[in-house]
């Protein structure tokens, strides 16, 4: 294969020589390929650079996905807050590790200028490690010590709701599924996410990122396929206690939310676009990790 | 002298197990014209009594089943009115300072004090619940609520982390239950007024008088016109406010199969939704639990206000080793409660609020029979006249059954056994509901286990059905989302 940007060049003169990369699935914290053998092709931004494949799950992926972070739930909202946020740090240096991979996948997928994928990156690390000091902070900004009138004390705790499903948006990859993901992980939720179309490599390279970080199995599973064949799927599931999803088609908000009704779930929504929304600050918002808490409060009587 | 079994000091039973016939209870009966109910009721929009168009509906005394009143019966253009009046009212509301709208929050909290007496024998006529109850516990805490509210109009800043700018959500649609009609008026306004929010607020049908009553103290308070629309019929009113293109929220308090078409209708429009809905408590009785105190707590969890509590402890599970004496204690405690007359100041269990309720209720004594669990019923003289169900006992109760999975919404206990702490959790979580959980032992680790891994967004450990406005409530998983008290309480009406 010819190119004429050396950078191009020695990239694919690097993927010739190493070994060709499929992209499988996440789940349960094992790395299997669809149960339908389903796989789509992610073209590339540049006609001279490589497709890669990508699994097109399907609805049995999703309900495995689910049952395995329905599995994880428990063991996750029990682990100690500094251990999620230890956890995220982690992720936060295994991303940095695999800085080059990052901007290559967010060049070659989504068609990315370098520095503006090396930009996307940092703000998607330092993202993270904004989250990952939440963790054990979470309890003290949102819970409280309640005053009451009488012979009781109590305290209002805020904890994980459940199963979040996440809907990113298709670009850039890496930084919107991180910037959601961190936010439904931090307070001790488990997490099923399906990344559409060109963000599938970015999603399943984090994935390997998670897979190193000793983020415990299961507490985040990673799909790719088709948003719209299974967009209903996660729309019906009861095993999700939530929805967070960035959209901008309001069919999909009324879809969810209308199926969101039968098992009474939480829900928040995001603008897909621009980009420069997931380039802002509004990313790093304690209120998207509120969302996916519950608040739950404790009484005693006092007395002898 | 202690017990061989457990090493604890030996408990007599108690002295009131068997109340001897020589001491019978004078009644003490509250005056119903303290009440002063008018013959009719209409709709209160823009600080004005308008006339319903569509006629008016009779509210009963469940007590005897006689017509107090007749309210009015709204109709679409009637809840456009209110929507609309709110909207008006809502820049000069919102735009107040904060520490005007404290002071006339406070104002609704000391003339309800005040007005106390009436508010209490009002709501025990309209709704059937002992005085004791709405005198101790309804109109105090009605009261409370609005005081502890007013007391953040001008300190909003202080309510959400990060410097955020404190903003009202705008018109609210606020649609209220019949259980704690003028409680949860006073849970639905309070934070919303307090936030700089105009309300339309739709009471249940057959409990609308204390609402309306309500609206005297707030135009007493100086709250201005059109900040408080109070419309009234029945559910049909509650779906034209929810379709109603001019609301920026709505706040729920009802049934879950309410609030999941009140979801599903809200799918496709910017509002935002807080829903409080239906529950079946796990009530977990610890073989270490102080057992007097612990029967005292069974029964504060199941029999206040008849039962018909979304936060009820209606499920009772009881570790093995003291099944059968947490039930021989129960059943001679609850020979002493004394049903009848909600107005006498001794009646313990008042009337069920309503005929279908009652049917309700009824319904499911029969299910849990042909289910195969074993029903007991305290003795108790029932009334002529009313709706009435004594305190009801299922054992031998499985946890597929629909008497342990569904909320009855009545003074039905369905008990089962456990024996681990772990199966306690597993099957006190095993429902679609997570509103409310109790726990009774001695062991303050066991407390803290519990209550950690009960789903459940209210957990109270050897205490039952309390409430206090500056702690929140609300539920977890099909019991609802967002919180009603203390700092979270403020939320819902906050633009986050």
């Amino acid at each position: 294969m010819e190119t004429k940007d050396p950078r191009e060049e020695r990239t694919m003169t690097e993927r010739r020589d190493g070994v060709h990369k499929t992209y499988k699935l996440f789940l349960g914290g094992a790395f299997p390929r669809s149960e339908s053998g389903r796989h789509l092709t992610v073209t590339p931004a540049s006609k001279t650079a490589a497709s890669a494949q990508v699994c097109r799950a399907s609805r049995k992926d999703l309900r495995n996905a689910v049952e395995a972070a329905g599995k994880a739930f428990p063991g996750w909202a029990a682990a100690k807050a500094m251990l999620r946020g230890q956890i995220l740090y982690r992720m936060a240096e295994m991303c940095d590790a695999r800085r080059a991979e990052f901007v290559e996948l967010e060049r070659r997928f989504q068609g990315a200028r370098k520095d503006q994928a090396e930009r996307d990156l940092d703000h998607a690390i330092q993202v993270l490690l904004w989250h990952a000091g939440w963790a054990d902070k979470l309890a003290q900004v949102l819970g409280s010590v309640n005053p009451v009138s009488g012979p009781w004390f109590n305290f209002s705790i805020p904890e994980p709701s459940g199963v979040v499903a996440i809907l990113p948006p298709e670009r850039p990859g890496l930084l919107p599924l991180l910037a959601m993901l961190a936010p439904v992980l931090v307070s001790g939720n488990t997490a099923v996410s399906l990344s559409s179309g060109r963000a599938g490599p970015s999603a399943l390279t984090l994935a390997e990122v998670a897979a190193t970080s000793d983020l415990p199995l299961g507490v985040w599973n990673a799909l790719t396929g088709d948003r719209k064949e299974l967009l209903p799927h996660f729309a019906t599931h009861r095993g999700f206690a939530a929805n967070f999803c960035a959209t901008d088609d309001p069919e999909e908000v009324r879809e969810l939310r209308t199926e969101a009704a039968d098992h009474v779930k939480r829900e928040r929504f995001l603008p897909a676009s621009p980009a420069s929304f997931w380039r802002s600050r509004k990313v790093r918002d304690l209120e998207w990790i509120r969302s996916f808490t519950e608040i739950k409060t404790a009484w005693h009587p006092i007395g002898l | 002298m202690t017990d061989s079994k457990t090493g604890y000091a030996s408990r007599p039973p108690h002295p009131l197990a068997e109340p001897p016939e020589s001491f019978p209870y004078a009644p003490s009966r509250e005056d119903p014209t303290l009440a002063a109910i008018a013959k009719t009721h209409d709709l209160w929009i823009d600080g004005e009594w308008r006339k319903p168009r569509r006629g008016r509906f009779p509210t009963l005394n469940p007590a005897t089943g006689e017509e107090l009143s007749r309210i009015a019966l709204a109709g679409p253009a009637d809840v456009d009115r209110a929507v609309r009046a709110a909207r008006r009212a809502l820049p000069a509301w919102a735009d107040l300072p904060g520490v005007e709208r404290a002071r006339r929050l406070f104002a609704v909290a000391r003339i309800l004090q005040e007005r106390s007496r009436e508010f209490a024998v009002l709501e025990t006529l309209d709704n059937g619940k002992p005085i004791r109850e709405s005198r101790d516990v309804d109109v105090p805490l009605a009261a409370a609520h609005f005081f502890y509210y007013a007391g953040w109009a001008d300190k909003l800043e202080y309510a959400l982390p990060g410097g955020r700018k404190p903003e009202p959500r705008g018109v609210c649609g606020q649609i209220i239950p019949w259980n704690f009609p003028l409680l949860m008026a006073a849970w639905k306004l309070a934070p919303a007024l307090a936030c700089g929010n105009t309300v339309v607020l739709k009471p249940a049908e057959t409990s609308s008088l204390s609402a309306l009553r309500l609206v005297e103290v707030l135009e007493q308070a100086g709250i201005p016109k059109g900040v408080v629309n109070v419309v009234t019929g029945p559910g049909e009113v509650g779906a034209a406010l929810v379709r109603h293109e001019g609301l920026d929220k709505l706040a729920f308090t009802g049934s879950t199969e309410v609030g999941k078409t009140i979801q599903a209708a809200l799918a496709g429009r910017p509002v935002s939704l807080t829903l409080e809905l239906g529950g079946k408590g796990a009530h977990i009785i610890f073989e270490d639990a102080p057992l007097s105190q612990a029967v005292e707590g069974i029964v504060q969890g199941i029999f206040f206000n008849q039962g018909q509590v979304c936060c009820a402890g209606s499920r009772l599970f009881v570790q093995e080793g003291i099944l059968d004496e947490v039930m021989d204690r129960l059943r001679s405690r609850l020979a002493t409660l004394r049903l009848g007359d909600p107005l006498d100041k001794n009646t313990d269990l008042g009337a069920i609020h309503s005929l279908p309720q009652w049917e309700k209720i009824r319904s499911y004594l029969e299910i849990g029979k042909e289910e195969g669990a074993e029903l007991w019923q305290a003795p108790a003289e029932i009334p002529s006249r009313g709706w009435w169900c004594p305190p009801s006992l299922f054992s031998n109760v499985t946890p597929s059954m629909r008497i342990a999975r569904e909320e009855i919404f009545g003074p039905v206990l369905a008990i089962l056994g456990f024996r681990t702490p772990e199966e306690a959790l597993a099957k006190a979580n095993d429902s679609l509901y997570g509103l409310s959980a109790g726990i009774w032992t001695d062991k303050g680790s066991k407390i803290f286990e519990m209550a950690r891994g009960l789903r459940a967004g209210v957990v109270w450990a050897n205490c039952y059905n309390r409430f206090d406005p500056a702690s929140p409530f609300g539920g977890y998983k099909e019991s609802g989302f967002g919180r009603e008290g203390g700092l979270h309480g403020l939320l819902p009406y906050l633009r986050t």
